[in-house]
Parts: C-alpha cells; structure tokens; sequence
C-alpha cells in the first residue's frame, strides 16, 4: 500500500487499521534511514496506539485543522516524530512525498515535531515530561467552551521519570478532567537501557490509580483493545484516563525488537532493506 | 529639602495589587481571560479575579512546571491566560516550559512575576527574584515588562492582554509611589521621558524610576542638567530613546533592582555600542541579599537615589 497524499483510511475495521500500521512502519524505516539519524524505536512502539487515534478515534478533519470541535493530540514523547510524521501524512496533514526529508535544512519535518513548520501540530515538543500539562490545559479550555474536544497525550516510559508528569497526574485528577487521556508508551527501554536498570517506573499502572485516574491496561500492538481502552475513556465520567499500553520497542522490524541500540540509532541502507522485508 | 517638583510623588498601591485588580476587570471585560496560579494568590493577587471569577481561575497547587503547561494549553485553546506567581518560582521553576511551551511555539500566554527584588524584605534571598530579566528576555519573541507604579502596572496589563504572542510582566511587592497621571499612555517598546536633560541621562525601570526622578533632584540643583527616562519595557528595547540619550547627553547611568548582569543596563549598554558609544555606569545588584525590612535592604544594597546621584557623579567625570 502507498501513502496516500489526500485520502485519510478513516476505519473501525481492524485489519485495515493493521494495514495502516504496517504501512506507516515502512514510512518510519523509510525515512529514518534517509535521515541517517532518529529513533527508531520508540517510533515503531507506538505505530498502533497513534494509527487507533487518528484513523478511528479521533475528531478530526485534516481539510479543516483549525476545526475549534476537534480532539487535540500531543506527542508528550516528541523523539517519536517518525511515528507522528507518517500518520499525519496518512492522514493529509502533510505531504507524505517528503517524508524523506526528515531532519534536512528546511523540512517541515524537523528532527522533534515543530509547530513552527507543521500549523497542524497543537504544541511543539521534545524536552521531556510537558506535554500532559498542555494537553490538561486543553481540556479545561474544552470543558469551559462546551466543547466535545477530547486531548490525547502520548508519553514515554522513561519519560514518566520526569517529575512534571507527576505535578500533571495530581492536576488532571483534582480538575476532574475526564476529557483528557494519557497513553504510556510501555515499551521498557530508555535511552541508557532497561527502564528497570535505568530508574524502574513500577508498579506502574497503580500509580497512576493511585493519583486519581481510571486507568486501563492493554497490550499496546492489540488494535481491537486499544479501541476499547479510548472508549472507556471516553465513557469514564469525573476523572481522566491512563493508559499503559505494553509495548515491544522496535517493533515489527527483528532486529529492532527489544533492542536499545535501536532507541536513538537510525538503520543503514542495508539494515533498512532488511527491516522494509519483514515490513512488506 | 529640594522643592517639589511636577514629579512630586505620592504613595500608591503596590504593582502586583494593581496587576490583581486589573486583571480582574480584564476578567469582566473579555471572557477569554483567564488566571493560572500556584498557591499563591493571596499574594500575587489574582484572589481578586479569582473571587468574581472562580471557573476561569485555576489553581494547580505548587507546581509551577505543570502551571506554564496549562496555561500553554489555555492559550493554544484561544484563551488569554495570565499565569502568575512569585518571579522567583514562576521564572526560575518554570524556566524550561517557559521555553518549550511557550517561547519557541510563540504561544499567547501571559506571565506574571510578584515579589521582584530585594524589596520583599524579611523573606530573603529564596523568594528575591533578582535574576529573571535576564531570563526572560532570553526568551525569543518575548516581551517584558517591569512597570514603575499603579498607573504603569494598569496600562502594561491590558498592552499583555491586547498583545498576541508571549509576555512577562514583572511586579513587586511593596507599595510605591505614583509617578505617572492616571491618563498617561503607555506603548509597548517605548519608553517615556519623564524629565529633559542635556548633561546626563537616568535610566531606570521599576523600583528605581521614583529613585531616579529624586536623583534629578539632587543633580539639578547642583547645575547638572539630568534627563530620566522610564523604560517600563526591557524587551523590544527602545533604541531610538537609547540611542538619542547617548547622543545628546553623552553620559547614561542606569538604574535597577535586578542583577547587574543580564538586566537592562547590559542591554542598554548593547545599543549605546552600536549606536553612539558613550560612558556609562551601572546602578543594580551584584549578588543575593540577605532579611530586613525592604527601606533597611534598599539602603544597604545601594538602591537610592544617592546610589544614582554617586553613579552620576562618577560618569560625568569620565565624560569628556
């Protein structure tokens, strides 16, 4: 399947969404391997968490992205932009034939997503922990307007470490902010190594009970779970959702899996070739 | 006692309560203004807005990172936030979201700063923000104001609100007096000279345009001709006003309570180079104070009209 330039797969159908997927895990390896830097993995991890959000949970009008009704997303975990980048481009936010241009002089695809060069992005991001925070203004701004607007937020394990995340747990639960969904990125490495050699995040799922959130566990690569998380979310009255989605850092790609060489290390041509063969 | 002027000065309210009482008429004006806090509003005084408007007020607990998150989020949602705090947490804290989310996206959200300077007093040197003009004009596309009395404060909260784009506005604590006519305008990037002079120019900000004006005073009556000129905005300086002074009067002392480094005088000094170099001397800070009462501090940290008239003094000598 080619990108498409104009026409978004909007789906509840999960084999198509597994399609996407796919395809939008060939554009990562694609484009990553022309920018000769990035992070792989940490992009692969999230393939279906963000093609569930775009192609089928979310409000949203790529021909209209001003539209004041729409949910807003946020990559909290802006090193993932491959991910982003691919399915906004799926979408027609922005032309999937320059994908390739990935952190060249004058992309608009810069190397951490840029609301300078891409109109479309809500926040610009990339220095960890802050993106929950905005995403919690969204939704008082939303609930004040009477607005449906939900905001979905995507963060990194590692990124959790962070203590803002923490300031942001305790505010979105006292606001009772049921219109805003966090989804941890559960894919247990960092940039160093093992989240749990690192500075271990566990027992994960109950701290964020613990703060106050309706939280869900999924397995992050399972579509049909993954729309029955956001809708519970959705359902959930008087408190904001967490979701921990397990993940596999790199997947899809062998090699990749579940290394941490591959979280801030970009694939050779050779490598890329390889990875685009199990991808095909 | 030299004879009042037409700058004779009359005790007023503090800035930061002037702030909180403008910000609450900005709050009845348009309902797009919103108030962001952390703990605090007893002091930085969006308690005002807060009582006549607790649904757009937020209170997000000691937290300052989170707080300039959702005031980021606020603003990109079409709201006009004004996230306040004591300049010391709010800049300091929030710092590296002030960046982020705010600076580098070019988002429309208002920061307000209270307890600037030594002047808070008793407190000490961990809520005496000294540092943040320097970091806040670090900031691309920032503009920042540091407002001299009531009147300033009223104006330069309205230009914040009217103003698309980020701003930091600093306040203090202490009242001070009022320098300027109720009907006074006020323009972003333009400062206002509030005295002629041909033999020396006075610039200051803050706490020490009311210094300034009794430094003229002193210096006038010794036959030193002083002009002083008020610059409620750091960031976008006025270079013209800069560059004229340094033209016409060939000799600048400037005036803060902000750290020498970074603050307005380096910046004035910046323009000076650039434009018609002249000697300059620098009235400010040099390191953290220390608990007293805000007159005991003033004078041992030599943020007096005397400090100014020594600098005076001092600058006109190396004037040839």
């Amino acid at each position: 399947m080619v990108l498409s330039e104009v026409l978004m797969k909007r789906t509840h159908n999960v084999q198509e969404l597994q399609e996407t997927s796919k395809s939008v895990r060939r554009a990562i390896i694609e484009m990553l391997a022309a920018a000769k830097s990035g992070h792989p993995g940490g992009s692969l991890s999230a393939v279906e968490i963000l093609v569930t959000l775009f192609n089928d949970v979310m409000r949203h009008d790529p021909a209209n992205p001003d539209w004041p009704d729409r949910d807003r997303f946020i990559l909290s975990k802006g090193h993932a932009a491959p991910v982003l980048y691919a399915v906004m481009a799926e979408c027609g936010y922005t032309p999937a034939s320059e994908l390739n241009t990935l952190r060249k002089l004058g992309s608009i695809y810069q190397g951490h997503p840029d609301k300078r060069f891409i109109a479309a992005l809500e926040i610009s991001t990339g220095s960890l922990g802050e993106g929950l925070s905005v995403a919690l203004g969204m939704g008082l701004a939303a609930r004040w307007d009477k607005r449906p607007t939900r905001a979905y937020c995507v963060l990194g394990d590692g990124e959790i470490q962070e203590g803002q995340v923490w300031e942001a747990a305790m505010f979105g639960a006292f606001h009772k902010l049921d219109n805003v969904v966090a989804i941890v990125d559960y894919n247990r490495i960092q940039l160093d190594g093992f989240v749990k050699d690192i500075m271990e995040v566990e027992p994960l799922a109950a701290k964020w009970v613990s703060f106050g959130w309706n939280t869900i566990e999924v397995d992050g690569h399972d579509i049909a779970a993954l729309q029955k998380a956001f809708a519970d979310a959705g359902s959930t009255k008087g408190k904001p959702t967490a979701i921990v989605a397990r993940t596999i850092k790199g997947k899809g790609v062998s090699f990749m899996e579940n290394n941490p060489k591959y979280h801030g290390v970009a694939p050779t041509r050779e490598e890329a070739e390889i990875a685009l063969k199990e991808l095909a | 006692m030299a004879a009042p002027t037409k700058f004779e000065l009359k005790p007023g309210m503090a800035t930061r309560e002037a702030f909180g009482k403008t910000l609450a008429a900005l709050g009845r004006e348009n309902p797009a203004v919103w108030a962001v806090d952390a703990d605090l509003s007893k002091s930085t005084l969006t308690s005002y807005f807060a009582k006549e408007f607790p649904d757009r007020f937020v209170s997000c607990g000691i937290a300052e990172a989170n707080m300039v998150g959702v005031a980021a989020g606020l603003a990109v949602s079409g709201k006009i936030p004004f996230a306040a705090s004591f300049s010391a947490f709010i800049m300091n804290k929030g710092f590296e979201q002030l960046r982020v989310l705010v600076a580098y996206p070019g988002v429309n959200a208002k920061i307000v700063g209270t307890h600037s300077g030594i002047s808070i007093g008793e407190d000490g040197p961990s809520q005496m923000s000294i540092e943040e003009i320097s970091l806040a004009c670090s900031l691309p596309g920032f503009v920042v104001f540091a407002p001299a009395d009531e009147v300033a404060t009223a104006a330069l909260v309205r230009a914040a609100a009217a103003h698309y784009g980020p701003v930091f506005i600093r306040t203090g604590r202490p009242k001070v007096p009022v320098i300027y006519a109720a009907d006074q305008k006020f323009e972003i990037g333009k400062a206002i000279e509030l005295a002629p002079g041909a033999d020396v120019s006075l610039f200051a900000n803050g706490l020490l345009v009311a210094e300034a004006l009794r430094a003229r005073e002193a210096l006038e009556a010794e036959g030193i001709s002083t002009r002083v000129v008020d610059f409620h905005t750091v960031k976008p300086l006025d270079r013209d006003a800069v560059a004229r002074a340094a033209a016409e009067t060939r000799a600048i002392v400037v005036a803060e309570e902000h750290l020498v480094d970074g603050g307005l005088g380096v910046r004035v000094a910046q323009v000076v180079t650039e434009t018609n170099p002249c000697p300059m001397e620098f009235v400010g800070l040099t390191a953290y104070a220390e608990s007293g009462t805000p007159d005991q501090l003033l004078d041992k940290y030599g943020m007096r009209a005397a400090n100014i008239v020594a600098a005076a003094h001092k600058v006109l000598e190396r004037k040839r």
